[in-house]
């Protein structure tokens, strides 16, 4: 991925690359330490379709959003020795009957044979979350599982 | 006690004015320096309004909102984006030099003013807004584009560009011949090169004389440097504002960094006085027969501002629509284009018109910049839908 640095002379700098869709992607860091995301127009590169100011929390949580699928591709990888076994990443649903409950309380373990091996919250990784942790909505369960499994554990988190 | 009264509910009265006029220019997406113009030229001689008493503050405020501006133009870039930034635009830079000082030259020289008034108005059409041009590209989210580096490096190259020319300038009211003329050059730009290594290698230290982790002593510290070393510039026959921008410029790095956010509401307080005190000084009645010859000149180094911008960005690669972006967005002339009347308006050296052309110039100017980046996206598509056809 070649990322380009160009200084904004009095502002910062501009680190942008360019994606297969042909759209500029990148970030301004202003000097004060501000960030920017910033997306190029469709048909005119040159120029931004929108800039939009985040806050060093809120650019970790989009960092973690977008790095999440590659968590999952690193634990297929490592499983991918075994046969039959899978790694899915599961959303709970905003009205999902498990939202402000504990892990434990799903039974996903006993019920569906499934593991969760971790879950992603505003960007944060909570790694081998005992029974205890609390879900809630938006929660991205990294789950481990034979398919049959993992679909399986689709219906309980959507139904109870 | 009673004139103290009195000068404070004038001095008041002015600034509150102000505050109003600001408000409503940004309301109105304009910069507030024509307003603040106009504010002037209302208050003061053949006006509507006479202020007295509080002359000799606002002349005293008015000179140190110039020390105040230069010292922040110093200030914006370090001493190593403007080696950086001279080495990468410096045909661009030179083209900008050309395009937009001539036309101010030939009109000084038609209206018979004279070299003097010709290298006065040289530099009120050169010098863009950087301050308006800033403002501006935020406001209309373009600093992520493509063209904005050019567009800023060429403001990088007009910084270097006032720091050789303001002692030029200062000499050459001074009333030096052109063998003076020539030393001052000479001097300036040695000058400016020692200013840059001293900056570049030793800038940690002249940072160190001013820095302190207490706000309040770092205010009292840089403002008491940038004025010190504007005193005995100009007590060395030096402009005072070429010292603090020069004291800008050496002071570097994080230091730089604290010293604008500190500074900068005290820059915008004194400036908005000055803006006031250069329009008091003009007298109205004197714009009307220079009107024509200020809008010629809006119109002509419109066209040539957009095609530095034009030009600069083509160098880099950059789109059609992008160019047209940069041109129009140099647009802005404004704060320095009044600096640099002002100074010539202060040394009694130039035709008592100059100020009302710079003033009518400067205000058209800063007008019509943001208005132009403002609109140059809609217009150069509609110019090349209708060109399409054409050379389809």
């Amino acid at each position: 991925m070649n990322v380009e640095v160009t200084p904004l002379p009095g502002l910062g700098t501009r680190q942008d690359f360019v994606s297969r869709g042909g759209r500029r992607i990148g970030v301004i860091t202003y000097r004060d330490g501000r960030m920017e995301m910033i997306v190029s127009k469709q048909d005119d590169t040159d120029s931004c379709v929108a800039s939009i100011p985040l806050t060093v929390e809120e650019g970790a949580t989009l960092a973690a959003l977008l790095g999440a699928p590659q968590l999952v591709t690193q634990l297929e990888d490592q499983h991918k020795d075994f046969a039959g076994i899978t790694t899915r990443q599961l959303p709970l649903a905003p009205a999902s009957p498990y939202d402000g409950r504990t892990l434990g309380d799903t039974a996903l373990r006993t019920r569906t044979a499934v593991s969760v091996v971790a879950v992603v919250r505003n960007g944060t990784v909570h790694p081998s979350p005992r029974p205890d942790f609390r879900l809630v909505a938006g929660d991205l369960l990294i789950t481990v599982g034979t398919a049959e499994g993992l679909s399986k554990a689709v219906e309980v988190l959507e139904t109870g | 006690m009673h004139d103290t009264a009195i000068s404070l509910i004038e001095l008041g009265a002015v600034f509150f004015g102000l505050g109003l006029l600001g408000r409503l220019a940004w309301r109105i997406g304009i910069s507030p320096i024509p307003l603040y113009l106009i504010g002037g030229l209302a208050f003061g001689a053949g006006g509507l309004i006479p202020l007295h008493g509080i002359e000799e503050f606002a002349t005293l405020a008015a000179e140190i909102g110039v020390i105040l501006l230069l010292l922040l133009l110093g200030l914006e870039y370090s001493a190593s984006e403007l080696v950086t930034g001279m080495r990468r635009s410096w045909v661009a830079g030179l083209v900008d030099v050309v395009l937009n000082a001539l036309p101010g030259a030939a009109v000084a020289l038609l209206l018979g003013w004279g070299p003097v008034g010709a290298i006065v108005m040289a530099g009120v059409t050169y010098i863009s807004s950087s301050g308006i041009i800033a403002k501006v590209l935020g406001d209309l989210g373009r600093l992520g584009n493509r063209e904005t580096p050019v567009v800023l490096s060429i403001l990088v190259f007009e910084d270097l560009a006032m720091a050789v020319y303001l002692p030029i300038l200062t000499a050459l009211l001074a009333g030096a011949t052109l063998v003076g003329g020539l030393t001052a050059v000479g001097i300036s730009l040695i000058v400016i090169t020692v200013v840059l290594i001293v900056a570049l290698k030793f800038g940690r230290y002249v940072s160190m004389m001013v820095d302190s982790p207490e706000p309040e002593v770092f205010l009292l510290r840089v403002l008491g440097a940038a004025l010190l070393v504007a005193g005995i510039a100009s007590q060395l026959q030096v402009s005072a504002a070429v010292g603090a921008f020069l004291l800008g410029i050496a002071i570097s790095g994080s230091t730089a960094e604290n010293a604008t956010k500190l500074l900068e509401p005290l820059r915008d307080l004194f400036a908005a006085m000055f803006f006031v005190v250069f329009g008091l000084n003009t007298n109205p009645t004197t714009i009307p027969p220079v009107l024509g010859y200020a809008v010629a000149l809006a119109f002509v180094t419109t066209l040539t501002k957009v095609a530095t911008g034009w030009f600069a960005a083509r160098q880099q690669g950059i789109g059609r629509m992008g160019r047209a972006r940069a041109g129009a967005a140099l647009v802005a002339r404004g704060e320095f284009s009044i600096v640099i009347a002002g100074l010539a308006v202060t040394a009694n050296a130039v035709d008592e018109q100059l100020a009302a052309l710079a003033t009518a110039y400067v205000l058209l100017m800063a007008v019509l910049g943001p208005v132009a980046a403002r609109v140059v996206e809609p217009v150069a598509r509609g110019m090349q839908r209708k060109l399409r056809p054409r050379t389809a």
